[in-house]
């Protein structure tokens, strides 16, 4: 059985170097996996997601409507856009955060204010993070990321595995202790 | 070992293992890592040439003086390239020749969605498609050993979904292949018209010995399933149809796709009671099973547009089974978040002096400043392919001019984009006597492909100084007068609306370079890391007119307008637009 997990954000947010960890981590499980991500033009402020797909063996990288078991939103209207992808008994984690997109930032466009809400009702299975915050208070919100990496691999049950060595290869050293820290609190949300 | 590589990633590995020696390209998404990867190989020599068609040149060049050599590009970038490809097919190698085409389904990053496959039989090349990263690899290698076994280039193809997704890859060692003997033969590699005819005759009986290696090449094989179904596929297709027929179907998966395997297809379509083709934009195996004679069925059910998936495949076939599956349906309005210029872009200056002018056409290019046409900008009209703006540009001049209509035109284009193709655009707009206005903005990178360096920026690919090509320089040696060129800062809007203006009032061939570095380049995102630009709220009269500069560090919450200083890089573009001094700037440069 593969498991689809669908990590979506804005560019910038770092969801790349958690999908990197996230997938290494898997490898090391003994899983074959996938994980497909796009860049180009979208990335100028646009919507990014990664798609990792995991299991004894895996065909396409990509993730279909209401395929994804776990989707990790780090930023909540991009949880509520990429919604279809998540199955009906899919585990949602949204990071409480907001980035304006240009048409709201001009006044063209309005920015929900029930996003949470709305993903509560919707979603059975939802838990809401204040990574930013988290981050913040460890000492530097672009850590919010490895917050909301603690958090998934929490919700995958893979909290056995090594991950601070994974974690130590792909940042520089004077990042690690924020990042330790930061994966630390994630996992026991 | 196995790592998780992307497609690109394992081409690069493929060609380190193969033991290419020469690499040169022009970054392209999605293709721009494969060259980048090369390039950390210290026994590969690997270039950032200034366009494709360079590029392959270099490749052939090096193929024909003994070394394997490999050249990788976007689709489009192919189109640049297709005069050596052709000739290239005639001439044949000496050392392997590989040139990867990466195709962008979906078209996330691209113009068109061209299907690079009818490359193949047009050029008369081998045509190769790997599946995965694993294949991208392997395939890689197999393509220059192919390469010198029939004396041709090999087109290897991948595409978006290839590219850019990872999965696992064995790696192997480098196999030392040194450079071969290169031996005088003008008759090979000097393509007159009486070689050439030679040439063709010897294309032809090559490709009658590659019809038959095709039929007993192990990239292409048949996988049995239950046989009601039998699905001709290749590339990602087949990952997606593997992914949603698994068992219940039997597959023929093509990896070598030009020349087609005539005897396997007839084989396998005698053994399933249905055939259908799973393939990605146009019929191409299609057509060529129809040809055959064969019965099957495959554009009726997959659409030629847009990027293949799973879902579309299974909607298809198994229309019911899909209805079930999506079934959580959003009804909450969300804003769209299209792409747009960072905050402290050095183009959003020029751009806004541009939105200022009524009655003019700008004729836009590729890159980052594509985006000038978006809203609140607006300023673009048009945008063709790498190149075009200068050369379009032109003609949009001279159509005006037949037709008596009064605009000015403008062509705006990228430093990157004017090495590639926009310094012949120049020359024409110089030589015909245009009163064409060309803005260069050099911005010191290839910003839109990620960083990548260019003739401007002083380094090479592989980190190496190097001589700074000079676009003022340039500019001045084609003929444009002294008098006719401004070099500006767009940080400073008074200094570009200036220059704008002169622009717009010149009789000749006037040329502005915006010259400014982008503002993701790690060294100015150090040094204007402590920059900032802040309102005083008493000041602040709530007109929104620094709002329309469209800067995403600027923010409008109910009647008030907010700057994040973690975005603002203190450009100060909003400051120079506000009337009532309400916006200071904060902080100093870091060294």
């Amino acid at each position: 059985m593969t498991k689809a997990l669908l990590l979506v954000g804005v560019g910038g947010q770092g969801t790349i170097l958690a999908s990197k960890i996230l997938s290494e981590g898997l490898v090391e499980q003994g899983y074959d996996v996938k994980m497909s991500e796009i860049h180009g033009m979208a990335q100028r402020g646009g919507s990014v997601t990664t798609q990792i797909k995991f299991g004894k063996k895996v065909f396409s990288p990509i993730i279909g409507l209401a395929e994804a078991d776990v989707m990790v939103a780090f930023e909540k209207a991009e949880a509520v856009r990429c919604l279809p992808y998540l199955k009906e008994e899919g585990v949602l984690v949204v990071n409480d955060h907001e980035i304006y997109p240009l048409p709201v930032l001009t006044g063209k466009e309005e920015y929900p204010t029930n996003v949470l809400e709305y993903l509560q009702k919707k979603v059975k299975q939802c838990k809401v993070l204040k990574a930013n915050h988290i981050a913040a208070e460890l000492g530097n919100t672009k850590a919010q990321n490895i917050v909301l990496l603690g958090a998934v691999i929490k919700s995958l049950g893979l909290e056995e595995l090594a991950w601070v060595d994974i974690l130590k290869k792909h940042l520089p050293p004077k990042l690690h202790e924020l990042n330790i820290k930061a994966l630390e609190v994630g996992l026991n949300l | 070992m196995k790592l998780l590589l992307t497609g690109n990633e394992a081409i690069a590995r493929g060609a380190y293992e193969a033991g290419c020696t020469v690499a040169a390209a022009y970054p392209g998404t999605p293709s721009t890592e494969i060259l980048e990867n090369i390039a950390t190989y210290k026994e590969i020599y690997a270039e950032w040439s200034p366009n494709e068609k360079v590029a392959v040149e270099v490749a052939s060049g090096a193929s024909i003086a003994g070394a394997r050599a490999l050249t990788a590009m976007k689709h489009v970038g192919l189109n640049v390239a297709a005069d050596p490809l052709f000739t290239m097919a005639y001439e044949g190698v000496n050392g392997g020749l590989v040139i990867v085409t990466a195709d962008d389904p979906g078209m996330h990053s691209s113009q068109n969605e061209q299907d690079n496959r009818y490359y193949a039989p047009h050029a008369k090349v081998l045509l190769l498609e790997p599946a995965d990263s694993q294949e991208c690899k392997d395939y890689t290698k197999m393509a220059f050993a192919l390469s010198e076994e029939f004396d041709t280039p090999v087109l290897l193809r991948v595409t978006t979904r290839i590219c850019h997704s990872k999965s696992l890859v064995e790696l192997g060692e480098r196999e030392e292949v040194g450079v071969k003997e290169y031996c005088k033969d003008v008759r090979k590699y000097a393509m007159t018209p009486a070689h050439a005819k030679v040439r063709h005759v010897l294309v032809e009986e090559k490709l009658n010995r590659l019809r038959e290696y095709s039929d007993h090449s192990p990239l292409n094989k048949i996988e049995w399933g239950e046989k009601k179904r039998g699905i001709i596929t290749s590339g990602i297709s087949y990952q997606y149809a593997r992914e949603v027929f698994g068992a219940k179907a039997s597959y023929l998966k093509l990896g070598l796709t030009y020349p087609l395997p005539e005897k396997v297809i007839k084989e396998f379509a005698q053994a399933v009671e249905q055939v259908f083709v799973i393939e990605e934009n146009d019929p191409y195996l299609e057509t060529y099973v129809k040809s055959l004679g064969i019965e099957c069925q495959g554009k009726e059910l997959i659409p030629i547009c847009g990027e293949l998936n799973p879902g579309i495949i299974r909607q298809a076939f198994f229309p019911e089974e899909a209805k079930e599956k999506s079934d959580i349906i959003t009804d909450l309005k969300i804003p769209s978040r299209p792409p747009v210029l960072c905050a402290g872009c050095p183009h959003r200056g020029l751009f806004y002096a541009l939105s200022k002018l009524k009655d003019i056409v700008v004729s836009g290019d590729i890159g980052c400043y594509t985006l000038g046409l978006m809203p609140p900008l607006s300023v673009t009209d048009t945008v063709i392919c790498m190149g075009a703006s200068i050369s379009a540009g032109m003609g949009f001049e001279k159509a005006f001019e037949q037709g008596a209509v009064e605009k000015k035109v403008f062509s705006c284009i990228g430093d990157s984009t004017f090495f590639h193709s926009g310094i012949t655009g120049l020359i024409n707009a110089v030589y015909n006597q245009s009163k064409l206005k060309i803005i260069i903005m050099d911005n010191r990178i290839t910003a839109m492909t990620g960083h990548q360096e260019n003739p401007g920026t002083g380094k090479t690919l592989q980190g190496e100084d190097a001589p700074i090509i000079d676009i003022e320089r340039i500019v001045r040696a084609v003929g444009v007068k002294e008098e006719n060129i401004r070099v500006v800062d767009p940080y400073h809007l008074a200094e570009t609306e200036v220059a704008v203006q002169e622009a717009y009032l010149a009789e000749e061939p006037f040329v502005i370079i915006t010259k400014r570095p982008c503002a993701l380049i790690r060294e100015v995102r150090r040094a204007r890391s402590g920059f900032s630009c802040s309102i005083d709220e008493e000041k602040c009269k709530k007109c929104k007119a620094c709002l329309r500069i469209g800067c995403p560090a600027l923010a409008l919450k109910g009647e008030r307008v907010f700057i994040d200083p973690e975005m603002c890089n203190g450009c100060g573009l909003c400051q120079q637009v506000c009337k009532f001094k309400a916006i200071k700037k904060v902080g100093e440069e870091n060294d």
